[in-house]
């Protein structure tokens, strides 16, 4: 570690930290904290605040509810084409926005198949809140499919087997035995996806629209204000940072509770 | 450790030089344009054969540009749908004396294989559904002082239908091909982009729907004379030419 080798790393070190803090120490350094807080007050953007949790809170428990034992199965079931389809599940996380955008229009869009199936079912995906929880959906479930499949597969398999042998059902099995053993991947994988939906923009402007509190969620209200009002734009900037932060947190503090 | 060293200095080198590497225009300077999003179809076809310069052209909301170039993004010539926009920008001294070089006509446009709307009255139905331009972004504006010639009464009306504020004039299109809306108010220009997907209701004159699109040279441009000559191109050059081709008509 000593002679230019050991500068090398510390000038890297020092150069990503300075990269990568700067831009969000500007947020907050760029208007008195007064100002920040006035700004939130702004009828607008409590609405944003209050479309973008409610949307997310409602994207997570359908990840929840479909993606936990959609998860299981694929961790503990060897079949052919598994590879294939978690590679497919997994795709919507690299795809960019835009494109996830264009694919949920092309999909279930007003002018599609099931888009037409939808309406005249009476349910509005397009221009409403309810577009908005599919497009946070979209690009957040891989999120938590991902971890929650890596956590079930660490899952010790003679405990799943000790239990059946037990007498417990597989579904007792799934739920007092699987789940709590794979918690902490599962929590660690709830952020993830939270963080995500929380952040969406490009899927939801192109699918849902931009509407005050319809389909305006915190980073299109930001976007929104970038032009006509920067300190607001900063202010939702700065309660996202906020947010993200604490998810981030309370991830590591799952994962390794000594560790902070 | 010296093949990495030169590896990071011929990237940085790249990095730096991607401006001139990508124009791949010879001994021509480069100028960055900023231009609102109405002008992509006119401005994409006649960049090309601008002699001046190897131009760069980046669209989006007029807002969303002003506030880059308040910022303090480097571009070098400013294009706004319309003058409010510019002028604000010159008595902040960020650009040079701005000029009208084209007008655009903001009209209803509605699908072209019919549906909910055939007039402007049609708006006022509940349920329609419309799509419009946020404020601040010129088309959004145009839209609510044109509604607001209307009174008070029928524009509350038109607006309570209002679905979704687009940040820039390409969202209201994107909404209205792909069906989302019934109606949306764009200019005139877009429907003729639209490769006949859109058909143009036309406002009534007493409503004063024409757009005046400004533009210039912006103050730290860093090719001040090519961005003029950029500027003179869309007030007479081919620019111009273009610009009417696509719809605009003359300021």
């Amino acid at each position: 570690m000593s002679g230019w080798f050991g500068v090398l790393l510390a000038v890297a070190l020092a150069a990503a930290l300075t990269f990568l803090t700067l831009p969000v120490v500007a947020i907050f350094a760029q208007q008195p904290p007064g100002d920040l807080v006035s700004a939130l007050g702004e009828e607008g953007a409590l609405d944003a605040l209050w479309l973008s949790l409610r949307t997310t809170a409602a994207a997570v428990l359908l990840i929840l509810v479909v993606g936990t034992p959609a998860a299981y199965l694929l961790a503990t079931r060897r079949f052919r084409g598994r590879a294939g389809l978690i590679t497919l599940i997994e795709l919507p996380l690299v795809l960019p926005p835009a494109v996830a955008g264009i694919a949920l229009l092309a999909a279930v869009g007003p002018s599609t198949l099931l888009g037409r199936a939808a309406r005249d079912a009476g349910v509005q995906l397009t221009l409403a809140t309810a577009g908005v929880v599919v497009a946070l959906t979209f690009v957040a479930a891989p999120f938590y499919l991902r971890q929650a499949i890596a956590a079930f597969e660490a899952v010790d398999a003679t405990l799943l087997d000790a239990s059946r042998t037990l007498g417990a059902s597989p579904a007792r099995t799934f739920a007092r035995v699987a789940i709590p053993t794979a918690l902490p991947g599962l929590v660690a994988g709830t952020a993830l996806a939270l963080g995500r939906a929380l952040g969406e923009f490009g899927a939801t402007l192109m699918f849902a629209g931009s509407f005050q509190g319809v389909t305006q969620t915190v980073p299109l209200a930001i976007y929104d204000r970038f032009a006509t009002d920067f300190t607001a734009a900063l202010a939702l900037s700065a309660v996202l940072v906020a947010v993200s932060a604490a998810i981030l947190l309370s991830v590591k503090l799952v994962r390794a509770p000594d560790a902070l | 450790m010296r093949r990495l060293l030169a590896l990071v200095t011929v990237l940085a080198i790249a990095g730096c030089g991607d401006d001139a590497t990508v124009s791949g225009g010879g001994d021509k300077p480069q100028i960055v344009v900023s231009a609102a999003s109405s002008m992509k179809e006119a401005l994409t076809a006649c960049a090309p054969d601008f002699p001046d310069a190897d131009v760069r052209l980046q669209f989006a909301g007029s807002d969303e540009l002003a506030a880059q170039i308040r910022q303090g993004v480097p571009v070098d010539v400013f294009a706004a749908a319309n003058t409010k926009l510019p002028d604000a920008l010159a008595q902040e001294g960020k650009l040079g004396r701005p000029v009208t070089f084209a007008t655009n006509q903001l009209v209803l446009a509605v699908p072209a294989d019919g549906g909910e709307v055939d007039s402007l009255r049609a708006l006022e139905r509940p349920g329609v559904t419309l799509v419009v331009g946020a404020e601040g972004v010129p088309v959004g504006d145009y839209t609510r002082a044109v509604l607001a010639r209307l009174g008070a009464d029928r524009s509350n009306a038109m607006l309570a239908n209002v679905r979704s504020n687009e940040p820039d004039v390409k969202g209201i299109v994107g909404k209205l091909t792909q069906g989302a809306a019934d109606a949306g108010f764009v200019y005139a220009s877009d429907v003729e982009a639209a490769n006949g997907e859109l058909r143009a209701i036309e406002l009534p004159a007493e409503l004063e729907p024409t757009a005046t699109y400004g533009a210039g040279v912006v103050k730290a441009a860093k090719q001040p004379d090519a961005a003029e000559a950029f500027v003179d191109d869309l007030l007479a050059g081919g620019c111009h030419r273009a610009l009417l081709a696509a719809g605009f008509g003359e300021p």
